[in-house]
């Protein structure tokens, strides 16, 4: 197993690599965007009030003359030692606003993702199994419609029918208006996400059923199904034997792929349902020149889309056994 | 490729009989088996590609037939026919019969697998993610077909490990042993091997056939689809020369050994070509199967083709063998 640790190793290096790259990146994007830190922090009126002393003063503590390059690194340095800075909208460290919304996202994206990734497997197999004839056509007719349709335009009709006509599930944020935090019960927070994990859920049940559906029907036409069918095993066989057995591995991969996707849907549903989540909060933070926030989520959610890639490359290593046995061989 | 389709059952209520009198010691016999497939041209213009036209073939106990032919002229086939696994676009005529009796859907689903194995040419006929063990005995798991399998594998001097290995662990000799393998979880009366030794030399291919030899000696009949005439002449005991789809000759093995005891110009051709015979061959190449000539397939490439040959050929006894020729005697 020695060299399938250094691999890993090699991963997780890359791993920050990347990391690194998106921070600088983002930090660079930020430096030349119009945002002026000055009036970011103290406000237009009370910089038109200033003296120019004063703003010279103001303009030393914020560091605006200095190079880019050392303004990176001392919030790199900082970020490493766990401090991102204080969000400005918020009044609060960056860390604990995102603590925050991230487990409210978590929440969502998890079920979600979950939802998503065994109803498109389910459907991919059921369409892949049953190629050309009807099954198929409804599924991939299905999908084809769910993956054009924006992910918003989908939330919005969720919203119109389920909360506004039915009235069956509210129309938005985590937790029921006027409550104090103390009354509010796990089935009211299950009830507000249920309309946002869906949106996220529907829209990413297509693009798992069919790629799911190309290696279903890869498989089968394989010279290994054909064979097993001259052996005589039956429906059940091949598809326990063979077919869940050969796509099992690609749908790990694109399971855990899916989680950008997920997460990049989750900013618009988000936004719509008036959720309090991550990607609520990196809007908020875009739109309110909130810079040390939006680094921080854009850090983080590098990392855990990263984070999802990276799982799924080291699971393939330990559970595909020519990775496996072909490393321990070299 | 995959539909497992559901056929009615009327289809099989009719009993066929053989054209020829069943012998006892036939397993399977095969009358004008014919295979085409639907191809869409230009438009919605739909074309029949007849790949095999009139195939006989007779496999008898203790014996192996070899069907020879062309590499690409569609021998792959007749093996997928009799197991009942053609892909769904394709459409099969004439009749199987296996011990006496019609091999209908339903009767082949029955015995596949079980009295009728394929044995495949590569180990791309494996699962590559399932273990050599489990795949022998099709993932059952009681603790007799453990042990099958580990008496398979040291039949074929393999170790028990190989059990645990997965086939891309195999070397290439192992292949070949794991191949024939799996064709004895169960007793098999018909054995059909699909091309078993490509690429082998001839003496790794000589060690493969001893083991259908061996199938043969216990009193199953193993139809060999090769194209390597040379193997086939020193390994089987019947030879049936397949030319553009259609059977041209059923000899003995031993009529190889004299260009004068076969029958057919095509295999009188073939005979020459070999390095031993002369290497010399013949012009021409086999038509393809959306050109195929009216009468005899090899008429354009044969010194003895006259007006008759232009007309259907029928598939005649002659000196103990068989053969599709107006002109041979």
């Amino acid at each position: 197993m020695k060299s399938y640790g250094v691999w890993a190793g090699k991963k997780i290096i890359r791993m920050m690599l990347l990391l690194l790259g998106v921070s600088l990146a983002a930090f660079w994007l930020v430096s030349v965007s119009p945002i002026d830190p000055l009036q970011a922090n103290v406000g237009q009126v009370a910089l038109g009030s200033m003296s120019q002393e004063q703003i010279a003063r103001l303009e030393e503590y914020w560091g605006v003359d200095q190079p880019p390059l050392e303004r990176y690194l001392a919030w790199a340095g900082d970020f490493f030692r766990g401090d991102m800075g204080d969000s400005l909208l918020y009044r609060q460290p960056v860390s604990h606003v995102i603590g925050v919304k991230l487990v409210n996202s978590l929440w969502l994206m998890a079920i979600a993702w979950l939802l998503s990734g065994l109803v498109g497997f389910v459907l991919g197999i059921g369409a892949g199994w049953n190629q050309g004839r009807l099954p198929d056509k409804l599924i991939r007719g299905y999908s084809l419609v769910m993956a054009s349709t924006p992910a918003f335009w989908l939330a919005l009709v969720l919203l119109i029918v389920f909360a506004v006509w039915l009235k069956w599930l509210p129309i938005g944020l985590s937790v029921p208006i006027g409550v104090e935090a103390s009354g509010v019960t796990v089935l009211d927070r299950v009830r507000h996400a249920i309309l946002p994990a869906l949106t996220l859920s529907i829209t990413g049940v297509s693009n798992i059923a069919l790629h799911t559906r190309e290696k279903v029907i890869e498989v089968m036409e394989s010279d290994y199904v054909l064979f097993a069918r001259a052996r005589g095993e039956g429906v059940w066989s091949l598809l326990k034997n063979h077919v869940l057995r050969n796509i099992a591995l690609p749908a790990l991969t694109l399971q855990f792929g899916s989680i950008s996707e997920i997460f990049g849907g989750s900013v618009l549903v988000e936004q719509i349902f008036s959720y309090p989540g991550l990607g609520q909060a990196a809007v908020t933070a875009g739109l309110g020149s909130d810079v040390p926030l939006l680094l921080g989520i854009t850090v983080i959610s590098a990392a855990i889309v990263f984070g999802g890639n990276l799982t799924a490359n080291l699971l393939y290593g330990v559970v595909d056994p020519r990775i496996r046995k072909g490393e321990i061989r070299q | 490729m995959h539909r497992i389709r559901k056929r009615k059952p009327e289809e099989q209520e009719v009993k066929i009989q053989p054209e020829r009198p069943w012998q006892p010691d036939e397993v399977l016999r095969i009358e004008h088996l014919s295979v085409s497939f639907a191809q869409y041209q230009k438009g919605l213009a739909k074309e029949d590609l007849q790949v095999i036209r009139d195939l006989n073939v007779s496999i008898r106990k203790g014996e192996i037939t070899a069907v020879v032919g062309s590499s690409g002229s569609g021998k792959s086939l007749l093996a997928h026919a009799v197991l009942g696994i053609l892909p769904y676009n394709a459409r099969q005529g004439g009749h199987i019969y296996y011990e006496g009796q019609e091999l209908g859907r339903e009767r082949i689903k029955e015995l596949r697998g079980r009295e009728i194995v394929l044995v495949p040419q590569s180990i791309a006929f494996l699962d590559p993610l399932m273990k050599i063990g489990p795949q022998i005995r099709k993932g059952k798991k009681d603790p007799a077909s453990r042990e099958k399998v580990k008496s398979i594998l040291e039949g074929y001097s393999l170790s028990p490990e190989v059990a645990g290995l997965y086939p891309f662990e195999l070397s290439g000799g192992m292949n070949r042993r794991v191949l024939v393998s799996t064709a004895l979880m169960e007793t098999p009366r018909l054995v059909i091997a699909d091309e078993p030794t490509p690429g082998l030399q001839m003496k790794l291919a000589r060690r493969v056939m001893e083991h259908f030899r061996e199938l043969a000696d216990t009193g199953a009949g193993v139809l060999l689809i090769t194209h390597d005439l040379e193997l086939a002449t020193q390994t089987a005991d019947r030879i049936v020369v397949f030319y553009a789809g259609s059977t041209i000759e059923e000899a003995d093995a031993s009529d190889f050994s004299l260009e004068e005891k076969l029958r057919h110009p095509y295999s009188r051709a073939l005979f020459r070509a070999m390095p031993q015979n002369g290497f010399t061959p013949i012009p021409g190449t086999q038509p393809y199967a959306a050109q195929m000539p009216s009468g005899c397939p090899f008429g354009p490439r044969c010194i003895h083709c006259t007006q008759e040959c232009e007309s259907p050929i029928p598939w005649r006894e002659l000196r103990g063998g068989r053969v599709r020729c107006i002109h041979a005697e």
